[in-house]
């Protein structure tokens, strides 16, 4: 019972993390239509910012954090800005080639600088190890991991229900034309949004660091992860990507600790057959129109 | 002239040989007499060219974006694989040409999932496929040697007459007999009006079945004669290295095939036989420079290409060779790149 438990606990905590990691692409690739395969090369600059930064020059790891959303938000609104604007009308063929090239770029890229083998971040003491909560293992980074990406998640809810940009940014992706002709500046809605998901995207590389390993492969490796989280989940508001993540995490993790010898297998099968199912996603409107 | 008279006339002037096509098929069979050291990446190049040939079927023809293309080629190297290590079928002729149907009926079989939805579905379907496969064959470790691949396969000479050399003479000129062959008949079929129907298909899905084509018999239809030409990619692979390993699933290689195609343009079925020879040179040249981060380079011209634009890439790479045929042959241009894709 208590294994339950604890596997459901690391499985929320999972799932979690890959919300976090991938919300940003659920908008440019389930709102904005843009297929971008290179979303994991983002959070993987997140995550060694966020490693230079501790390791290197010791700084603590929750000033770290910031400056890893920080500078993958601008890395994101440079790319934006400078090659991704240009694509957003392409075929999804240039869209998936420009992406992929871009992946390839970013993992030599960091393998030339860092170096090929997996880093680790330095904790502090206070994150290690774990405690007992009525006989079930809680490990204090993934309840740490619990509570940030909780909180990120109502905020993010919050700023899209509640405020004036929120309003704009649904106004934009439900019919871009009516919004500009409102006076919206549709692209600098985007350029920004795009920016935030990026960022989101390091501070998930930063905070993945630990859990699901930090190398040059990482956007290449969780690259499937990220889509499955959007195309299963569907964009019609965050909830859809947040309970496909939660799904995603809690499969992927039970299915590692009860059948270990299917390995990435189940989340795989788990996928096909949804799509199949509702082609469309689980939950909402269209992934893709 | 009818409507329909006229559209028979400009398949049939379309589906004619030119002397250009003869002109490279005798360009590359004169490689394997004038570089007899280069066999191996030769055969390399011709392995890569077909399997090229075969994503062409699929995206230049009836634009379905594949992301995970390996999965067939891996079957098929996987079947010759074990085929040739149990001595199930010894014959290299033969054991090709059932790694090429076991890889087109898990084409047929998947060809129901990935008609099924948009292309985002389809991509995600497709790379999830490949991937299964993948974890699949590492799950299946007695059977696919795991990480090791499969070792210590030897290949029986071909025909029962001519054995496999270590210069790679005949899995060259072995090679080269299959692609032509195989080359022969996808020409045939994009020719036909089935081939036609295809390209109705991709530019209008809606319009090709307002007019009474059956959309998604068609893309099954396609979808598993790509899967059996990448079966063979992945035998050929098999037979001529003599190993097969993991990374015949890789994603890595449905990526470069895609730049592969995209370097040699699709829809014209020769993309894939250029784009390869291309790849290859380009793959060469980075790896001298750098041998562990050639794909940072590759990546650079993925993202070029993109940028600069597929269309007006080949209208400037074509520029020359069509200035000459309109002076010498005093007509209009004749190499051309005729499908757009979108």
């Amino acid at each position: 019972m208590t294994a339950i438990l604890t596997n459901l606990f690391d499985g929320v905590a999972y799932g979690m993390l890959l919300f976090v990691l991938a919300c940003g692409l659920a908008v440019t690739l389930g709102l904005m239509n843009f297929v971008n395969l290179a979303h994991g090369a983002f959070a993987m600059a997140g995550g060694y910012v966020c490693m230079v930064l501790v390791n290197r020059m010791g700084w603590p790891f929750f000033a770290a954090l910031p400056l890893a959303f920080v500078s993958s938000a601008a890395i994101g609104i440079v790319l934006e800005r400078s090659l991704y604007r240009h694509l957003y009308a392409r075929s999804h063929l240039d869209q998936v080639l420009f992406t992929i090239g871009l992946t390839f770029m970013s993992v030599a890229a960091v393998d030339y600088i860092q170096g090929s083998s997996r880093v680790f971040i330095n904790l502090p003491a206070a994150l290690q190890g774990q405690f007992d909560l009525f006989g079930v293992g809680i490990g204090r980074y993934r309840l740490m991991i619990i509570v940030i990406c909780g909180l990120l998640t109502i905020g993010l809810q919050m700023v899209l229900a509640k405020t004036r940009f929120g309003s704009r940014l649904r106004a934009a992706v439900d019919d871009p034309r009516a919004a500009s002709g409102l006076g919206i500046n549709v692209p600098q809605v985007f350029a920004f949004t795009f920016a935030f998901g990026c960022g989101l995207a390091g501070l998930g590389g930063a905070l993945s660091a630990e859990i699901l390993g930090l190398d040059p492969y990482f956007p290449l490796k969780f690259m499937i992860y990220f889509l499955i989280v959007v195309t299963v989940g569907g964009s019609s508001s965050i909830t859809g990507p947040f309970l496909a993540s939660l799904l995603l995490g809690i499969g992927d993790v039970a299915g590692k600790y009860y059948v270990p010898k299917m390995g990435p297998f189940v989340i795989y099968t788990m996928m096909i057959v949804i799509l199949i199912w509702r082609p469309n996603g689980l939950f909402g409107r269209t992934a893709a129109r | 002239m009818s409507a329909a008279s006229d559209v028979g006339f400009h398949a049939q002037r379309q589906a004619r040989w030119h002397y250009g096509e003869v002109v490279f098929w005798l360009v590359v069979l004169a490689c394997g007499f004038a570089f007899p050291s280069r066999y191996l990446i030769m055969t390399d190049i011709l392995r890569l060219a077909l399997f090229a040939m075969s994503l062409d079927l699929i995206l230049g023809y009836a634009g379905i974006v594949s992301l995970g293309h390996a999965a067939f080629f891996g079957v098929g190297a996987y079947a010759a694989g074990l085929l040739a290590l149990h001595g199930i079928v010894n014959e290299p002729v033969l054991a090709l040409i059932v790694a090429g149907l076991a890889a087109m009926v898990l084409g047929f079989a998947t060809s129901f999932l990935v008609i099924r939805g948009v292309d985002l579905t389809r991509l995600m379907v497709t790379l999830g496929i490949a991937l299964l496969l993948e974890a699949l064959a590492e799950r299946f470790s007695n059977i696919t040697g795991g990480t090791d691949g499969l070792q210590g396969i030897e290949m029986q000479p071909i025909l029962g007459r001519i054995p496999f050399d270590m210069f790679g003479k005949a899995g060259f000129f072995y090679s080269l007999t299959v692609l032509f062959l195989l080359f022969l008949f996808a020409r045939r079929v994009v020719h036909s009006p089935f081939g036609l129907s295809l390209r109705a298909i991709k530019n209008n899905p809606l319009r090709a079945a307002a007019i009474g084509i059956p959309v998604n018999r068609r893309l099954i239809a396609i979808y598993t004669l790509a899967a059996f030409y990448a079966g063979i990619a992945g035998a050929l692979f098999t037979q001529t290295t003599a190993i097969a390993s993991l990374d015949v699933f890789a994603f890595e290689r449905s990526a470069d095939l895609m730049l592969v195609l995209v370097i040699g343009g699709t829809g014209y079925l020769y993309g894939g036989l250029i784009g390869a020879v291309i790849f290859r040179m380009l793959q060469e040249l980075f790896s001298t420079i750098t041998p562990q981060y050639w794909q940072f380079w590759i990546g650079l011209v993925l993202v070029v290409i993109v940028l600069v634009g597929r269309q007006r890439l080949h209208r400037w790479v074509l520029y020359v060779p069509n200035l000459v045929v309109k002076q010498v042959a005093g007509r209009k241009a004749v190499v051309a790149v005729p499908e757009s894709d979108s």
